[in-house]
């Protein structure tokens, strides 16, 4: 089973290594990874996308808690907060497909944010599926190059995870 | 010489360099011994260093011997054990000795010195990104690139090797840091807000596991090297003669209960007494106190235990449950966790008696035991060690059947007296780790049992241990073999001795007396014990024993891998 972990680190040196590192060493696959700064300057957050029983959860998010830089260990529930990717994808346009291609864009909330000769770049921001849906129905006009985030997210309501 | 003669303390503030506040902190923290190699990038603090009398400096002859030497003092004082190495080649042999800290709880600050922040990433002269290399080996790690994080610096990596489940902690400075001068000032508490040990256990689940302990018919109390680490071994003794309950001890938990109680079970798993691991797989409630059930202990995972509830006690969240699945765990200090079980436990006499009755009669009929014949066996050498000593002996080992041996046949009866690498299992370990153990125990009599395989890994000490006049006995059980590795080949390889025969071994005791050390070689089984007479009355050095013994000897009981702890080889 998949599992979003969220952990707040304090924004020193070799922080993201250890954590990586733990993950490696121990067999624990990541599925995805994101990494940025938060509303307080000293801390980060790491988000990780991870699959394993619940055993396996367990093992990570104490064996992140070890790490000495490491303050806080989240497990998101899925259905309890707001996971987003963000992906930005060229995708091969001439005159006749850019309108298919910008209302194809639309009726996923994404956005062209350039448009050249033979290519439109479309920034899209969703939940992980939706992102590979429109990834697909595009593949039929020629990606040319698609880069991804990892999985940011953040838990819904009041609750304030750090 | 001080830093500063014409003042008794050094004043709050005072412009010093990197390297004396990194002495000074060193100061502050109480060490009073140092281990350590030099080199290019820690020349400031050698200069600090010289002549300096409040820190006693030993240098030994491999930066692998001064981390092994640190972690031997470090096992025998519970004491933070500090080795100094210089950056690159230096720090990088350090990687053993901090692995093999690592794997064993060992609190050690290990001090390194880095290129200077100009040259860092550049592929400089002996540069090696050691904060990298040891972060998998390490309970945390720091790259000091200014003066001003020294005092800091050491004052947390202090706290962090030896709070909590103590480890090794490498503080790597940058030669440029070293020689900075800044306001020195030393910190009176450290923040770490990511670093919280929980000390003490949940009442309530300290509660429920008073309820499983009264519950049970065929208790038996699994200790591991937390209790020795606690200082716990007078709370765990009280517990296990309250509840009128057995005690194994892992490896790392010898000394944690007196062998010579008639609980004692002494050693359970791979090479463990048959009695002890048949009360594993018998008994209906196992309480682990600082235990983490290695492989070498459970055997077959699904088979251990395999009618007992679990009680886990242990300081580290993350050993709860990792291997086995635990009905009441509880995160805390086990000495504080184990007075606060004695005070729930009532006093009632006769307890457990058909069960302790069964495992007299496994006692009785498996016991620990070897066959002699015309050959001198090891089995008997550690018994004599015994003897001669009374029991009274700090016993460091290398890695191999004279490891297994000595932790079968030596009784032990008090914490911090068994030195060994358990669970990185490094040969080599033994012998640099007595010289820290006799710096740290100068009265106690301290010995080296040794295979002729592993003394070879780190016999350039013995310059190190002739020069300080180290009384350390120095015992090789001389089979000319690998032998655990060749036990191996025997029961499970076909006897296939693949590059396991050592019959070319050097003259140990020339080698012995090339250092200046008093050597014997012993052939004959009845001169043992007149041998390790004599060596006890040497005092001014160490002495090196050689003794013959018989080659194909293996050590038994033995649960070959993979097996069910009662699946065990007896004889």
């Amino acid at each position: 089973m998949k599992h979003t972990i969220s952990a707040i680190v304090e924004n020193k040196p070799g922080v993201l290594h250890r954590v990586v590192g733990l993950f490696s060493r121990r067999g624990y696959n990541i599925d995805s990874l994101a990494v940025g700064t938060t509303e307080k300057t000293e801390v980060s957050r790491i988000t990780i996308v991870v699959t394993g029983d619940d055993l396996v959860l367990e093992q990570i998010i104490k064996q992140l808690y070890k790490q000495i830089d490491v303050l806080e260990v989240f497990d998101l529930p899925q259905n309890e907060s707001i996971e987003r990717e963000l992906a930005l994808i060229k995708v091969k346009a001439n005159e006749k497909t850019r309108n298919e291609i910008a209302q194809l864009a639309e009726t996923f909330n994404a956005r062209i944010v350039d448009v050249a000769e033979e290519t439109v770049i479309i920034e899209v921001s969703l939940e992980k599926e939706k992102v590979e849906n429109l990834q697909k129905l595009l593949e039929k006009f020629g990606i040319q190059e698609l880069v991804r985030t990892g999985k940011i997210a953040i838990q819904k309501g009041g609750k304030n995870n750090g | 010489m001080t830093i500063f003669p014409q003042y008794d303390k050094i004043p709050i503030q005072m412009k010093i360099s990197g390297a004396q506040a990194l002495i000074e902190s060193l100061k502050k923290e109480g060490v009073e011994i140092v281990f350590g190699y030099p080199g290019g990038t820690v020349l400031p603090i050698y200069d600090v260093l010289y002549g300096e009398k409040a820190i006693k400096h030993i240098l030994p002859r491999h930066e692998q011997g001064s981390t092994h030497a640190a972690d031997g003092y470090a096992r025998v004082t519970g004491k933070v054990g500090v080795c100094i190495a210089t950056s690159g080649p230096g720090a990088t042999n350090t990687i053993t000795g901090i692995a093999t800290a690592f794997m064993d709880s060992i609190p050690m600050v290990i001090i390194t010195g880095q290129v200077a922040t100009p040259l860092i990433g550049r592929d400089s002269f002996q540069e090696a990104d050691i904060t990298g290399i040891t972060q998998p080996i390490t309970k945390h790690n720091y790259l000091v690139k200014t003066a001003e994080e020294i005092p800091r610096v050491i004052k947390e990596a202090f706290y962090i090797a030896s709070t909590g489940r103590p480890g090794p902690v490498v503080v790597d400075i940058a030669k440029d840091a070293q020689v900075n001068k800044f306001d020195f000032k030393y910190p009176d508490k450290v923040n770490l807000p990511g670093y919280k040990p929980t000390l003490k256990g949940d009442p309530e689940q300290v509660k429920a596991a008073a309820k499983l302990i009264a519950e049970s018919k065929k208790p038996l109390i699994y200790a591991g090297g937390g209790v020795i680490a606690s200082g716990a071994a007078a709370e765990l003794t009280e517990f296990a003669r309250k509840l009128n309950t057995p005690v194994t001890t892992t490896l790392m938990g010898l000394g944690a209960f007196p062998e010579t109680d008639k609980l004692a079970l002494q050693m359970l798993g791979m090479h463990g007494t048959a009695f002890a691991n048949y009360a594993v797989q018998e008994c209906d409630l196992l309480i682990a106190v600082g235990a983490r059930f290695d492989d070498r202990v459970t055997g077959h995972l699904p088979s251990f235990a395999p009618k007992a509830k679990h009680i886990q006690i242990d300081i580290d969240p993350a050993e709860i449950g990792k291997n086995v699945r635990i009905d009441v765990p509880i995160v805390g200090d086990v000495k504080q966790t184990l007075k606060e079980l004695n005070a729930l436990i009532p006093v009632k006499a006769g307890r457990h008696l058909a069960w302790l009755k069964q495992i007299e009669e496994w006692k009785n009929k498996f016991p620990l035991s070897y066959k002699k014949n015309n050959f001198i066996k090891p089995q008997y050498v550690i018994e004599m060690i015994d003897e001669v000593t009374k029991g009274e002996a700090i016993i460091c080992t290398e890695v191999g059947q004279h490891q297994m041996w000595a932790a079968q046949f030596f009784k032990f009866t008090k914490p911090r007296t068994w030195v060994s690498s358990g669970g990185l299992g490094t040969m080599g370990y033994g012998f640099p780790a007595s010289i820290g153990a006799q710096f740290g125990r100068p009265d106690s009599t301290v010995f080296n049992i040794a295979g002729d395989g592993s003394i070879q890994m780190n016999i350039q000490e013995l310059a190190t241990a002739v020069i300080h006049k180290l009384p350390i006995k120095i015992v090789v059980l001389n089979n000319s073999f690998l032998g655990m590795v060749r036990q191996w080949q025997e029961l499970i390889y076909e006897k296939r001795y693949s590059s396991t025969n050592l019959c070319n071994n050097p003259d140990l005791v020339k080698i012995a007396e090339a250092y200046g050390a008093k050597a014997m070689r012993i052939t004959d089984q009845t001169k043992v014990k007149a041998a390790l007479e004599e060596a006890m009355k040497i005092t001014d050095g160490p002495v090196l024993l050689d003794f013959s013994v018989d080659k194909e000897e293996n050590v038994l009981p033995f649960v070959p891998p993979g097996q069910a702890l009662n699946e065990m080889i007896i004889d």
